[in-house]
């Protein structure tokens, strides 16, 4: 998926489309807009796949304790951005990275950074439910297992605590045992939640979340986000405009490799600054 | 019809002929290794063939064959072969016999078969037992119970002298050779030391009067064991006088029902499965080659699934994806085409020569020039036999690994896990179940290998097994037997193939058995993780 990503980018990039021109390249490095009480810092930041720019002069501040969505069509560079949060771009061998990104005034790209640290700061849910194939106990408990946590009460707390904040509790607290693998979709992806904040992240990742899931438990993983939004900062990728606007306060509408447009969801989907966002989240293209 | 073809049909219609052919050859072999193997325990009935020419035998009907044209003196069409046993009156233990020549066959109730220790076994009548200088002459009712009661009086006098031989007189012998290398050690290492020298010659000294008050207790067990005798009679009318200490079993088949036949077919396979091998391997039983079989591909085992992994993580998880690691695949796929008589060698000159004589020349030097690691032993022939299956291991582990889904790994790893991490807690758990299957294909493997065995360790007639009650208790530079080697050595090294041809169908029989347990084993275990670490998704 990852290496795919560029080869799609390139498909799509079309001269016009339905009358709008691509947003120009040359144009000055916009300033970060301001947001209140921001956590995330991303300057000036551009990822190159080999020799393809996948992300652009990327500035935008990500607030604390809110979710932000990212949006945008395939292959636009989301995902990019999201996983420069948690470096795990770093896995890819040819990706070149240069620009800042500072979490609580700390860059991400110092060489004195643990990035095993950073990442036990930044947790990511991805698209697809990725559960490890041990039981929904050890699931849950593989974070904290990793930080050394051996004390079995201690974990068991950890595991209890995260499945119910992942509203996942009631339906598994009879089978913590059992393989994770048994689980719905919906179940594995909230499960994979619950294993992601157990390690008490600041900032939480999903990737496209919901695009596996089935309209229910979509409308559950989305009632989660809203509720986890007071303990942490959400970033969510999203192809799907109707659940960037239900659940989050800030939206980025990205196109090519660049932030077209960031600002609040209502400003974004009722009264874009920019026509080609408007084209966008009124369903013109995309 | 074209369209048949077209279809495929017609494909699908030869892949499943073919597929039958196989499985009703495998079905074949393994039904006739069967019934040659376990059949030929039955205890048969006897039957006593007079001949036109006034001789007469008692003999088992193995084989009835037709004679086409007949000899041209009996114009018989059938000729039977018999186990007539009485090695030491005939000479063979087997003959053939024309059904024009029999005048009379019938089946005596009396007839006897003793299983001895030397000369396979009697057939023939009980005259009489001589007991204490007491006789009973055969013809009494309970003359035959006496002779079993007897009988198993010997057995256990024979275990008894067992005991003394295997473990008495072992630890001495044990404590002499471990002085007589303290002495010797002393002379290579050029000291001198009066004292030392006198104390480990008097501990021999003690070792050679405990050895004297023991080889008494063996002669007066072997006396014991000789002065009951049972006085035999052949169909031919030869009296034979046999000590009941020669004797192993004795049975009457003719007079024994399906349910006694049956208990003691079950006795004697016991007897097969758990006793030492006599008679040039033609007798007895095949435990020690069960053992060695078994325990060698257990080292193996241990030894080639931990190399094997690391060399398959290292190749698909660490190293760089380039030409380099593409042209290392290509080899050790290669490796598993190479002949096992080259891993064989290879064992002899690496393993034996190479570091086997350096561990003597280093550890064992008081040994020299008598080799201890330098020669083949059953550690030798397990690592010998773990190269020649790494390279399964290695290509199947690879693919489990492969097959691990790469969101499972950056899962872990978002989760603050470093690459070791993932490794050994997703990686490797996900990937068990196709490790155990390249686990399945090297015991199937190795547990039928010969060729380098048999250069590196194997031996026709081991003695002592490669496990003790002397430190260090496993002794891996000892040889040892094995099954497979068993076959050969039997089918066609003995002495009296005819003989043994039973047991070399047993042996293949115990074999197969042993590579279907074993793999079992590991089935089923594959199977648990299977359940616990599946990774498809919902």
């Amino acid at each position: 998926m990852l290496s795919g990503e560029p080869m799609e980018r390139q498909e799509f990039r079309a001269p016009e489309i339905n009358g709008v021109a691509p947003a120009p390249k040359a144009k000055k490095p916009e300033k970060a807009k301001p947001v209140p009480d921001p956590l995330v810092k991303v300057e000036d930041l551009s990822l190159f796949y080999g020799t393809k720019q996948a992300l652009q002069d990327i500035n935008m501040n990500i607030p604390r304790r809110q979710v932000t969505a990212f949006i945008g069509p395939s292959g636009c560079g989301k995902s990019t951005l999201l996983r420069c949060f948690n470096r795990l771009n770093d896995l890819i061998d040819d990706c070149r990275i240069e620009g800042e990104i500072s979490i609580n005034g700390k860059s991400i790209f110092n060489s004195d950074v643990d990035i095993t640290d950073l990442r036990k700061r930044v947790g990511m849910v991805f698209q697809k439910s990725n559960p490890f194939p041990k039981s929904i106990y050890e699931n849950v408990a593989y974070g904290a297992r990793i930080a050394g946590i051996k004390k079995k009460s201690v974990l068991d707390d950890i595991v209890e605590k995260n499945l119910k904040r992942a509203a996942l509790w009631d339906e598994v607290n009879d089978r913590l045992n059992d393989s994770a693998m048994g689980l719905s979709g919906g179940q594995q992806q909230r499960l994979c939640i619950a294993r992601a904040i157990a390690v008490e992240p600041d900032v939480l990742l999903m990737d496209e979340p919901c695009s596996a899931l089935d309209p229910i438990a979509t409308a559950k993983i989305e009632d989660l986000v809203t509720e986890l939004k007071n303990k942490f900062t959400i970033v969510i990728v999203t192809h799907n405009m109707q659940q960037a606007a239900r659940v989050s306060d800030y939206t980025a509408f990205m196109y090519i490799g660049d932030i077209v447009e960031f600002d609040t969801t209502e400003k974004i989907f009722l009264n874009p600054a920019k026509k080609h966002t408007e084209d966008y989240v009124s369903g013109k293209f995309g | 019809m074209p369209n048949l073809w077209k279809a495929g049909d017609a494909y699908i219609w030869i892949s499943g002929l073919a597929l039958m052919v196989t499985l009703v050859m495998i079905g074949g072999l393994l039904f006739l290794i069967a019934t040659k193997g376990l059949g030929s325990m039955w205890p048969a009935d006897i039957g006593r063939y007079e001949l036109r020419d006034g001789s007469a035998y008692l003999g088992q009907l193995r084989a009835r064959e037709s004679v086409r044209g007949g000899d041209g003196v009996s114009g018989s069409e059938f000729r039977v072969k018999l186990k007539i046993g009485n090695r030491d009156i005939y000479g063979l233990d087997f003959k053939w016999i024309n059904e024009g020549d029999v005048k009379s066959r019938d089946y005596p109730r009396d007839a006897v078969v003793l299983e001895r220790h030397e000369w396979g076994d009697y057939h023939g009548y009980l005259k009489e037992i001589r007991k204490n200088g007491q006789v009973i002459p055969g013809t009494d009712p309970e003359a035959f119970s006496v002779l079993l009661g007897l009988i198993r009086d010997a057995n256990r006098i024979h275990e008894r002298i067992l005991k003394i031989e295997k473990g008495e007189i072992g630890d001495i012998n044990y404590g002499i050779e471990k002085q007589r290398l303290k002495l010797k050690g002393l002379a290579v290492r050029g000291e001198h030391n009066p004292a030392k020298e006198a104390e480990y010659r008097l501990k021999i000294k003690e070792y050679e009067g405990r050895y004297k008050t023991s080889e008494a207790k063996l002669e007066a067990l072997y006396a014991e064991l000789n002065r009951n005798e049972a006085v035999m009679l052949s169909a031919g009318g030869n009296e034979k006088t046999i000590p009941l200490g020669k004797i192993v079993m004795a049975h009457r088949p003719n007079s024994m029902g399906f349910v006694e036949k049956a208990g003691f077919y079950v006795k004697r396979f016991w007897g097969f499965v758990s006793d030492d091998p006599r008679e040039a391997n033609t007798e007895g039983g095949i435990f020690p080659a069960i053992f060695g079989t078994v325990l060698m591909v257990l080292i193996m085992s241990i030894v080639v699934m931990p190399f094997g992994i690391v060399a398959a993580l290292y190749l698909r998880e660490y190293a760089r994806q380039g030409v380099m690691v593409r042209i290392v695949r290509i080899c050790v796929n290669n490796l598993a085409g190479v002949p096992s008589i080259v891993f064989g060698v290879f064992g002899v000159g690496f393993f034996l020569y190479g570091i086997g004589g350096i561990i003597d020349s280093v550890f064992f030097k008081e040994a020299l020039p008598s080799p201890t690691f330098g020669t083949g032993g059953i550690l030798w022939a397990s690592l010998t036999l773990a190269l020649l299956t790494v390279p399964v291991v290695i290509v199947a582990t690879e693919e489990g690994l492969a097959a691990v889904p790469r969101n499972i790994r950056e899962g872990s790893l978002a989760l603050g896990a470093t690459k070791f991490e993932t490794t050994w807690k997703v990686v490797i758990p996900s990937a068990l179940p196709a490790i155990l299957t390249g686990l399945i294909l090297a015991v199937a493997r190795a547990t039928g290998e010969v060729a380098p065995l048999m250069i590196t360790g194997v031996v026709k007639l081991a003695p002592d097994l490669p496990i003790d009650g002397h430190f260090p208790f496993l002794h891996l530079e000892r040889k040892f037997m094995h099954l497979g080697f068993h076959i050969y050595d039997l089918g066609f090294q003995s002495p009296n193939a005819e003989a043994a041809k039973p047991m070399v169908f047993m042996t293949a029989f115990l074999l197969i058995l042993i590579v279907v347990v074993l793999n079992i084993t590991a089935i089923v275990i594959r199977n648990r993780l299977r359940k616990k670490y599946a990774t498809s998704a919902v």
